[in-house]
């Protein structure tokens, strides 16, 4: 059986059915990143020492990484808005940007944790370093999950543009508002772990 | 009177597109704002409060313009409103279990 897809506004909660079950999943992703923010706190105040994470960690490429993926968020917000003015074309262009710049985070975070085991920096070395790549990593996954949703409204999924432009404008402003957590959950662990 | 109603909405969305620039330029202004505070080398506890008030800054931009949460439905607020107590309360976890895990076993 079919689940059938809506975009038509609920009259009991104002919203579509899609934006409460992207927002509910969020709820979710907070609770998840949370569980391992109070990790680091009970490690951190635990522990008799703990480095400052620019003495292990590479600043500098962690900020480019920021502006990355802060510049991300916009590309993505432009792609739903382009949608919203039907400019599919340039949709297609900040699409691609979006998913460009995911790209660029991927590679950088690679040579970062690449130049950690090169020096024998690993997860098992310290609690610190525990906490950077669990926390690093999954953050990695997320990215790695919504370039895969982003890659798909940008390929095969645009089709749905041509058949049903609001379905598709719905599904594109959900993808997005999943982007847009990613890059808040990176704001928060920028400084936590590269600065303080 | 559609073609009217069109333009409206154009014009909405050139509106939204004017903030999301905005919010875009103070994001990397507060990037820039985070390390060079960093670099200040200030006592821990200073140094984490001015970092996490940044943050919240920036996070709160992103939430509010690109998550449009500035002008949400009241479920939406709701659900985030019952996330937040929770999420403080597994913050505030560790605080608890500071001393020696007295607060939980005694």
């Amino acid at each position: 059986m079919d689940i059938p897809y809506t975009v038509e506004v609920r009259r009991d909660t104002g919203l579509t059915n899609g934006k409460i079950g992207i927002w509910l999943f969020l709820a979710s992703e907070v609770m998840l990143f949370g569980a391992l923010f109070a990790s680091y706190i009970l490690l951190r105040t635990g522990a008799t020492e703990w480095p400052r994470g620019d003495t292990i960690l590479n600043v500098p490429l962690a900020t480019l990484n920021t502006i990355v993926l802060i510049s991300s968020s916009v590309t993505m917000v432009m792609a739903w808005a382009s949608l919203m003015r039907n400019r599919f074309g340039t949709f297609r262009i900040y699409m691609g940007a979006t998913i460009f710049c995911g790209l660029i985070f991927l590679v950088v975070k690679y040579f970062e944790y690449s130049s950690k085991f090169h020096h024998g920096l690993l997860p098992s070395t310290n609690n610190f370093l525990a906490i950077y790549f669990t926390l690093t990593g999954l953050h990695g996954l997320h990215v790695i999950g919504g370039m895969v949703v982003n890659a798909y409204f940008w390929g095969p999924g645009a089709k749905l543009w041509k058949t049903n432009p609001a379905w598709f404008t719905n599904r594109v402003e959900h993808s997005g508002l999943f982007w847009h957590f990613v890059d808040l959950v990176w704001i928060f662990l920028f400084p936590i772990l590269y600065l303080l | 009177m559609e073609s009217t109603s069109s333009d409206h909405h154009a014009v909405d969305v050139d509106k939204h597109v004017r903030i999301y620039i905005t919010v875009f330029v103070a994001l990397m202004v507060l990037t820039i704002v985070t390390v060079a505070i960093a670099r200040l080398h200030l006592p821990v506890p200073v140094a984490v409060t001015v970092a996490l008030l940044v943050a919240t800054i920036k996070g709160s931009l992103v939430a509010c313009y690109f998550m449009h949460l500035i002008s949400e439905k009241k479920l939406i607020y709701a659900v985030l409103a019952l996330t937040v107590a929770f999420f403080i309360a597994l913050l505030a976890l560790p605080v608890f279990t500071h001393n020696n895990g007295y607060w939980i076993h005694g």
